[in-house]
């Protein structure tokens, strides 16, 4: 459980950061909590030639509200996500979504940043971005981008993150009046990862219809996915166990699930349906409960 | 006991423990020693193939590598893995230090690389470069004992290592009489111990005094020693096994390691220490596994419930070589497979099976859990198809107490047990009749909750040397120091369990002085006597018993002095509280201090006694124990995704008088979460390349705190006659006991499904599958089978 020989670089500045990763490109990679990089050097899956730890980029560690938009700061823990009254209050899926990420220490190191970079196809983030319609913004030292949530998960451990660009933080959009959250995912027993996790909102009308659903759905595919299928369905409907049940059944509709020792594709298929019901039927009762 | 017991049945917190939380104790990998140099293993990343060349110089060459050892190097310089099992018949399978031509499991070494430091160690490992020829791989059992099937050791006829057969009574005309015959099919799975601490050697050489000491986490000091001294040809007075502080064994460390003899074997040749620690992959590959037995049970019946004969055939997985008991494992559970019925028909038949596999042996219960497991699941089917509730089935087929000593068809004789006095406790604690009407009522609702029962006999206290392979006895020698301080020393080698505290409330309680004047030596075996060691559940009963033995000679011997310098008659003298008092006249009395003062000045002794207070036991126990008990498990299984959840647990066990009642607790408490491991989480999965895809805790679970309820935990008191502190043993019971009480409650929890077995673990999608793949749910009835 050691790692190759590499080069460690500890910028204290998110320029002088930049200026690293666009002087190495892939044969640089980023440190921020260490809780997905540091094992796999250790395993030499990952074998770097450099290491630039940005952990000293103070001011990639914050959480605020900026125009309306919630803004989170790619340094910020888990930990510091989860347990943010900002963050409950502005968006409560993410919260809850932090407190169910493996384990107090890895909360306690592991990063916002740092999870959607690694963009593991079992992480519990990416069903929150997705469902909040999240920007996640990317800085180079050519400038900054903003890539939509939808946009930005590509494929198994791949996102639209270039060579030399550094996620710098996560912006999640106000939610609809009478809006309710939920996350609910079954783990794997071993990691704690997500075998099938959803992440939903929905948001009711006037009148009590669902006016929107989001359903960001993980574990399940190569990359996290939303479950358009079902959150149509909804839209319009008045609420019913029965709608539930049959929009759940339809969350993993045209995906082809993963399959390995710990869950078959069917299994994820069915798991991820229970689940997604479990967290429409507790968003919903949340949503009910607002004061809209 | 003579002396007024003040300590012996109390719940001492652990004296052990202050070290171990403060983080100050010291394990294997916190020693260090001047120039010392560090061991790596290049390990086969083949379960089979041919090694046809391994080049070993660009490692050599690369900086800080001090030397890099194959097969040829240790050629006749060290000797194969011993393996102290004996069955008639038994095919050869040694395990060498290093593969000769041949790689036989996923993780055999190939090369040791010793290097000045870790990281140097790491990139050179990388450099040696081993041609691998592959070869098919044998996994499955089945498919192993085929006439066409690869063999896993060229030279054999086939993979079948040894064939052991027992039968007792008359089980054709015991089948002839049944009313009934149920058959049931039962795998219990390969598991990993996964001790906290994984294994740690470090060896030192000095060719002044020709002395070499290990260091090793082991669980058995001086059979270590025997056998290192040997496989080296090295004399054995010149070896010093040390075991600091061991994190868990769980049997992993009862065993002899290729690693210890590399480091040491190194060690001298380089005159440098060398030290080898683990890591946790590794161990997942290369320390030896547990369980791994399937089982084809038929069991013959009237139809009042009465079992009338049992016929066993069980394949045992061995892996690729025998390690130290590797092959005698599967026979324990032969002796055990009747549990705690009146069986007297029996027949067991055992194939050991070779397998492209990490070898098999002793883990927490070797052997008996999987025996326990498969007699019990095989009575809740009887009680399933004869529509007898699974507690008076039981009930039914139990020894009564008059019965004991109980001559099993195995030839075993249980020393003493109330089966059925545990039972009617567990289900009083339970609240086992409310529990089925609960039952019926949340059926209606559509709710699965189960309720499962194991009724459990095992064989502890391991045991009569006739029965062992190097012995069973256990020695203490015990020091009355003349301060008056106790040094008691002891063969056993407790590694967490806690006996540096019970043996110490023994000491104190006998020889009257308090629990911090004793200190308890162990794992040294240049400070102790020889001893055999721990494991079998065998420490308090069996190494507690020698230093019980040895308090009572210095009791003797105290009262003796105190006599003669008291002008008493010593049989009317009693020892308590640091005073030797009259027992005619309590105001007459004389200082513990100055009795053992007088032995030592040696001035006015009686005639014929010897100056000192020091005595040595070895004690042969006459007999194995039997602790015995009733499991009840609570599950409800969530009918959409097949998840269990435990929601009650109650365990009765009986292991005779109990010294400290918290470390027992401990002991139960850990067994019962090792058994919901195996139940509900662990498998050492193989693919059919023989590839370990459960290679690291992130693929293989172990119950966690969250997956633990509230344990309820009771006891009944019978203490066994053979020893004189009536103790038992305790420390695998929870793995006997609860496995099947958990696989009990989840399948009858599945009853209205049709649910006859599931084969653990009961991981959710396989409890899923057997309910949505259910032809339809039945009113609530168990299907009758064929």
């Amino acid at each position: 459980m050691i790692p190759a020989a590499f080069e460690y670089f500890a910028p204290k500045s998110l320029d002088d950061a930049l200026r690293l990763v666009e002087r190495h490109g892939d044969e640089a990679k980023l440190l921020a909590g260490g809780q997905s990089l540091i094992p796999l050097m250790k395993l030499r899956l990952s074998v770097p030639r450099y290491v630039v730890d940005i952990g000293r980029i103070r001011s990639l560690r914050s959480i605020r509200e900026e125009g309306g938009w919630l803004v989170i700061g790619a340094l910020s823990t888990h930990h510091d996500v989860e347990s943010s009254e900002m963050v409950r209050l502005m968006a409560p899926l993410l919260a809850e979504t932090a407190s169910e990420i493996g384990d107090v220490q890895v909360r306690n190191r592991g990063t916002i940043g740092g999870s959607l970079s690694h963009s593991d196809p079992a992480a519990d983030y990416p069903a929150a971005m997705l469902a909040l319609d999240a920007q996640i913004v990317a800085a180079s030292s050519s400038g900054t981008r903003t890539i939509h949530a939808s946009e930005f998960f590509l494929d198994l451990m791949t996102t639209q993150l270039r060579p030399g660009e550094i996620l710098t933080e996560v912006r999640i959009p106000r939610l609809p009046e009478r809006s309710g959250s939920a996350y609910r995912k079954l783990h794997q027993p071993a990691s704690g990862f997500a075998l099938a996790g959803a992440a939903v909102r929905v948001s009711l009308d006037e009148v009590g219809k669902i006016a929107s659903a989001a359903i960001g759905i993980t574990g399940v595919a190569v990359r996290p996915f939303r479950a358009s299928g079902a959150e149509a369905m909804l839209a319009g409907k008045k609420p019913s166990p029965k709608l539930l049940a049959d929009a759940s059944e339809k969350v993993a509709d045209g995906v082809e699930p993963l399959a390995d020792i710990h869950a078959s594709a069917a299994y994820r298929r069915a798991a991820a349906s229970v689940y997604a019901r479990r967290a429409l039927e507790a968003a919903l009762a949340r949503a009910e409960g607002e004061k809209g | 006991m003579a002396t007024a017991t003040k300590l012996i049945g109390k719940p001492i917190k652990r004296k052990e423990d202050p070290r171990l939380v403060q983080g100050i104790a010291h394990y294997v990998d916190d020693l260090t020693l001047p120039g010392m140099l560090h061991l790596g293993i290049v390990r086969s990343p083949y379960a089979h193939a041919r090694v046809r060349s391994v080049d070993v110089s660009k490692a050599l060459a690369a900086p800080g590598v001090v030397a890099v050892l194959t097969a040829e190097d240790v050629q006749g310089a060290i000797a194969p893995i011993p393996c102290a099992a004996q069955i008639p018949d038994m095919k050869p399978a040694p395990r060498p230090v290093l593969a000769t031509n041949e790689v036989r499991f996923v993780g055999e070494g190939v090369a040791a690389v010793v290097a000045a430091d870790r990281y140097a160690l790491r990139d050179a490992m990388d450099l040696v470069e081993v041609d691998y020829e592959p070869l098919p791989a044998v996994v499955d059992l089945e498919k192993a004992l085929r006439k066409d099937s690869p063999r896993v050791h060229d030279g054999l006829a086939d993979n079948a290592a040894y064939h052991w057969a027992l039968e007792g009574g008359d089980v054709k005309k015991a089948f002839k009489q049944a009313d009934r015959v149920v058959k049931l099919r039962m795998l219990n799975q390969r598991l990993i111990p996964v001790a906290m601490e994984p294994r740690a050697v470090l060896a030192q050489y000095d060719r002044g005094d020709n002395r070499l000491t290990l260091w090793s986490s082991s669980q058995i000091p001086h059979i270590l020693r025997t056998q290192i001294a040997a496989m080296l040809n090295f004399p054995e007075y010149g070896v010093y096994v040390i075991v600091p502080e061991v994190g868990g064994g769980f049997g992993s460390k009862l065993n002899v390691y290729p690693e210890e003899a590399l480091a040491c074997h190194l060690a001298i040749k380089l005159e440098k220490p060398v030290k080898w620690n683990e890591g946790r992959r590794e161990n997942f590959l290369s320390t030896i596994h547990g369980r791994g037995e399937s089982c084809d049970m038929e069991l013959a019946v009237k139809r009042d419930g009465t079992i009338l004969g049992m016929r066993a055939r069980v394949l045992a997985d061995l892996g690729a070589y025998y390690q130290l008991l590797t092959p005698l494992i599967p026979t324990l559970t032969g002796l055990m497979i009747c549990g705690c019925y009146r069986i007297q028909n029996l027949s067991v038949e055992i194939t050991g099976v070779l397998t492209n596999k990490m070898a098999t042996d002793a883990y927490r219960g070797a052997g008996r859990p999987e025996a326990t497991y498969f007699v019990e699941r095989a009575m809740d089917a009887v009680a399933a198809e004869l529509k007898i509730d699974p507690a008076e089935l039981r009930r039914k087929n139990f020894p009564k107490p008059k019965d004991f000593p109980y001559a099993t068809a195995t030839g075993l004789i249980y020393d003493t047990a109330n089966y059925q006095g545990a039972l009617e406790l567990a289900l009083k604690k339970s609240g086992y009749k409310a529990l089925r009407r609960q039952q019926a009522a949340l059926r209606k609702k559509g709710r699965l909750l189960g309720i499962g029962l194991s009724s459990y006999v095992e064989i502890c206290a391991l045991g009569p040397s006739s029965a062992m392979p190097a012995g069973g006895w256990e020695s203490a020698t015990i020091r009355i120091e003349p301060t008056g301080r106790v040094r008691v020393l002891t063969g056993s080698s407790p590694h967490g369990q806690g006996e540096e505290t019970s043996f110490s409330q023994i000491a104190a309680d006998m020889l009257g002085v308090g629990l911090d004047d004793v200190i308890i030596v162990h794992g040294d075996t240049s400070a102790v006597p020889y001893g055999i060691g721990t494991f079998g559940s065998r420490t308090l009963a069996v190494g507690g018993t020698a230093i019980y033995r040895c308090c009572e000679k210095l009791r003797d011997k105290l009262l003796k002095i105190a006599g003669h310098l008291m002008q008493e008659d010593p049989a009317k003298l009693v020892l308590r509280a640091k005073q030797i008092v009259s027992k005619r006249d309590p105001k007459k009395s004389i200082s513990f201090a100055e009795t053992v003062g007088a032995a030592y000045t040696a001035k006015t002794l009686p005639p014929g006694v010897e100056p000192g207070l020091e005595a040595t036991h070895f004690y042969e126990p006459s007999n194995f124990t039997f602790p015995f008990g009733t499991h009840v498990a609570v599950v409800e299984v969530d009918r959409e995704t097949g998840e269990v959840k435990l929601v009650k647990y109650v365990a009765v066990d009986d292991c005779g008088n109990l010294i400290n009642p918290l470390l027992v607790e401990g002991q139960v408490q850990g067994g019962i979460v090792q058994s919901i491991g195996q139940a509900m989480l662990e498998e050492a999965v193989y693919d059919d390349q023989g590839q370990l895809l459960t290679g690291e805790l992130m693929d293989y679970a172990i119950p966690r705190a969250a997956d633990v309820p509230k344990l309820e935990t009771f006891h009944t008191v019978t203490p066994t006659p053979v020893n004189p502190m009536g103790v038992k043993g305790v420390g695998e019971a929870g793995t006997i006991g609860a496995t099947p009480a958990l696989v009990n409650a989840v399948v009858d929890a599945l009853a209205p499904f049709g649910v006859r077995h599931l084969d653990m673990p009961l991981k959710r999608e396989r409890v899923w599958k057997a309910i949505h793949q259910a032809p339809s749910e039945s009113a609530g009835r168990p299907r009758r089978s064929k």
